[in-house]
């Protein structure tokens, strides 16, 4: 274990790089990469590591650099991969292939406006727009936590019960682009997390056809399984998460990250760096005698339904933070969330940060003065943060 | 070889016993996608490969799961990326040693159309494929849409009245790559096909065929002129028969006679053509055109 002083792009290509040389003894390592901002110093630097048994394709486009995954991980090798915004989108057709096809691998995405117009900051909107398509999705908060989960990714996405590819995403800039002082694992260390990768599905050398026609009712089954692994990921997470703190000797968080949140009557919810924020503002909201606290969604999919349903049994009045918008409807955290509070609990959403917009402290006071004094929930709103 | 003869050539126990093509496959009746399956199958002769086919007619030929019509680890693409996944595959089975061959089998839409940007740059990667376009001149799929394959004149359920565009000529832009191998196909001559398909196989790098496979549903054709049409479209020039090493040194494998009884008849055996009225004699000078550009070529002789 060494540490560094290091971007959270470099800390995810780190952990991309360990991962792919974990799989020496299995089949090895194959990715396709394309460059977009601000993902691209992730792929960069994985294009410069030397890695046994293993090779990163420089491809044409985003859409080939998933299909260069899919045929990877077809094959049983390990793969991965990193985009942002519009990169993510024109990979989408395959993004959904590759977790239909149950094929197992970490994407990272530094989180990014979708344009035209073009706007290279941080927003959620790039990775909510696949939030359905059937990948397990974690948030993270900071550097160190991009580099472990895209560890506990690969560990969480290839074992046998759960076989589905993970997105592993980013406030692009906000930490793809801070350097922050971070552990990174020996190999050793990592090679004992994470066991060759085995397929059982993978092309061979027996007639097998992975993809073919199916009818409706094997449909039905297929999507069941895959709700079924899904949950499957949420149960096997604490087990997993001790054998990380082994390995690793430090703690890795859980779906949801509570801050001061046991005694608060007025909760805060978020994803990303805007939890970072949130958690700044209870401490100085502390200070003048609310009882407020923070709570950090962190595993999108599968959600955390049950784990949020305790957390929120006791807040009276909760606010969604969404850095995203599903225009027509509101924030896309708040239209996951809502159900999961009781009929006597005061949700509110707040949409702020689009576009990147800097959150700050006094904006997370303002929105709490709203939340209090409030009669009942209103439309979700839009809070303007300026630059 | 106690082998009964068919067609000039032995069959042997491979074609009857492990087809790549197996017995109750939905292709249409005369389909030369089948044909062109048998000739891959025999090319292969047992060799470990393993195909991916993206969206078109040969998914469909797969056949319905748990079950599959390919005699061979076939994995489905999205329709423009077989050639990315293929890369991929064949990357994975280098990296473990693996002698098997990664074979991309894709319509003209997921190669002249879709598919041309992931193509073309596995093709300058040169990646170590071998991609089979099986050229049915329509989107057989969706029920016979055009393609930048369809000819000129052919009515598609898109072009009703006729394509007013000439085909992309698929061969030139894939010499243009520098690839080791890029050839086109005959089905009306087996052994040009099996010769190109066994040299494909073998070679490494990025090798091209192209195969003019025809399609008695799109082409409104008899399901049994189906190796006639070709031989009619090689023996006019309409179908220039050769291959290209290195993006450079050509050799024309068969000689056509240039009749313009052949084009005519070409035309007249297919209802796709009856509508836009395209004649032999507007086809002529295109291929003359065609074909004094292919003889300036650098040859491989
Ligand atoms: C992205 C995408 N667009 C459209 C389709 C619908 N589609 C499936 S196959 C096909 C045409 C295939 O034509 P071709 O490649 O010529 O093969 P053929 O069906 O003629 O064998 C189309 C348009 C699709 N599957 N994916
Ligand atoms: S539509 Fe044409 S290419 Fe498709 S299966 Fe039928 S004959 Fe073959």
């Amino acid at each position: 274990m060494r540490s560094e002083l290091i971007s959270a792009n470099h800390a995810a290509a780190h952990a991309a790089t360990l991962a792919a040389r974990a799989n020496r003894k299995g089949r090895g390592f194959c990715s396709g990469v394309y460059p977009i901002t601000p993902s691209t110093e992730c792929m960069e630097l994985l294009c410069a590591q030397e890695i046994e048994k293993g090779q990163v394709v420089r491809v044409e486009g985003e859409h080939s650099a998933m299909a260069v995954c899919i045929g990877s991980v077809a094959g049983g090798a390990r793969s991965f991969t990193a985009t942002s915004s519009n990169g993510l989108a024109y990979m989408a057709e395959n993004v959904v292939a590759a977790a239909l096809l149950r094929l197992p691998m970490v994407m990272m995405v530094a989180n990014r406006t979708l344009g035209p117009p073009w706007n290279i900051w941080a927003d959620h909107g790039d990775s909510l727009l696949l939030r359905d398509s059937g990948w397990l999705q974690f948030y993270c908060a900071d550097n160190q936590e991009v580099l472990d989960t895209i560890l506990f990714a690969y560990r969480l996405g290839e074992d046998a019960r759960v076989m589905l590819p993970v997105m592993v995403c980013q406030d692009g800039f906000v930490l793809s682009h801070t350097m922050a002082q971070t552990l990174i694992p020996a190999q050793e260390q990592v090679d004992r997390f994470l066991p060759p990768l085995s397929v059982s599905h993978r092309l061979a050398d027996q007639p097998h056809a992975l993809g073919s026609v199916i009818l409706p009712q094997q449909t039905e089954v297929l999507r069941r399984r895959h709700h079924q692994a899904m949950g499957e990921a949420l149960n096997i997470y604490p087990e997993l998460q001790r054998e990380f703190a082994e390995i690793f000797g430090r703690e890795l968080p859980g779906p949801l990250v509570g801050y001061r949140d046991e005694d608060a009557e007025l909760l805060i919810l978020s994803m990303g760096t805007l939890a970072g924020t949130v958690e700044r503002s209870v401490d100085r909201l502390r200070e003048r005698g609310v009882k407020v606290g923070s709570l950090r969604i962190r595993l999108l999919r599968p959600f955390p339904a049950r784990l949020l349903r305790e957390k929120l049994a006791r807040a009276r009045r909760v606010a969604v933070l969404d850095r995203d918008i599903s225009p027509g409807f509101g924030g896309v955290l708040w239209g996951e969330c809502r159900t999961c509070a009781g009929a006597e609990t005061l949700v509110q959403n707040y949409m702020l940060g689009l576009g990147g917009g800097d959150v700050r402290p006094e904006h997370i006071e303002q929105l709490v003065d709203d939340l209090r004094g409030r009669e009942s929930a209103g439309e979700p709103m839009i809070m303007e943060v300026g630059v | 070889m106690n082998e009964p003869a068919l067609n000039g050539m032995a069959q042997t126990e491979h074609d009857r016993k492990k087809p790549l093509l197996r017995p109750g496959n939905t292709n249409c009746g005369g389909c030369g996608m089948s044909i062109a399956l048998q000739m891959l199958s025999r090319a292969i002769a047992g060799q470990p490969v393993q195909l991916v086919v993206p969206a078109c007619c040969g998914a469909v030929a797969v056949g319905n799961y748990p079950f599959s019509s390919f005699g061979a680890p076939v994995v489905m693409s999205t329709f423009a990326c077989s050639a990315a996944v293929a890369g991929g595959l064949a990357r994975v089975a280098a990296l473990n040693g693996e002698e098997t061959r990664v074979i991309c089998w894709a319509g003209d839409g997921g190669t002249y159309d879709i598919g041309m940007g992931a193509l073309s740059a596995a093709a300058e990667r040169n990646e170590d494929i071998l991609y089979i376009c099986y050229d049915n001149e329509i989107y057989g799929n969706t029920g016979g849409q055009r393609s930048s394959a369809t000819p000129l004149g052919a009515a598609t359920t898109s072009t009703p009245t006729g394509k007013p565009e000439v085909k992309k000529e698929i061969l030139a832009i894939m010499a243009a790559h520098r690839i080791p191998y890029a050839a086109s196909v005959s089905l009306a001559h087996p052994e040009d096909t099996l010769c190109k398909l066994r040299l494909a196989l073998e070679m490494r790098g990025f090798r091209f065929l192209h195969i003019l496979s025809p399609c008695p549903t799109g082409w409104k054709s008899e399901p049994s002129h189906g190796i006639q049409l070709i031989r009619l479209a090689v023996r006019s020039g309409l179908f220039p028969v050769l291959e290209i090493r290195d993006g450079r040194q050509m050799t024309i494998n068969v000689e056509p006679d240039f009749s313009d009884l052949a084009l005519a008849e070409y035309l007249a055996m297919q209802g796709r053509f009856r509508k836009s009225g395209v004649t032999a004699m507007v086809l002529r000078d295109a291929i003359r055109r065609h074909w004094e550009t292919l003889r300036s070529a650098p040859t491989g002789d």
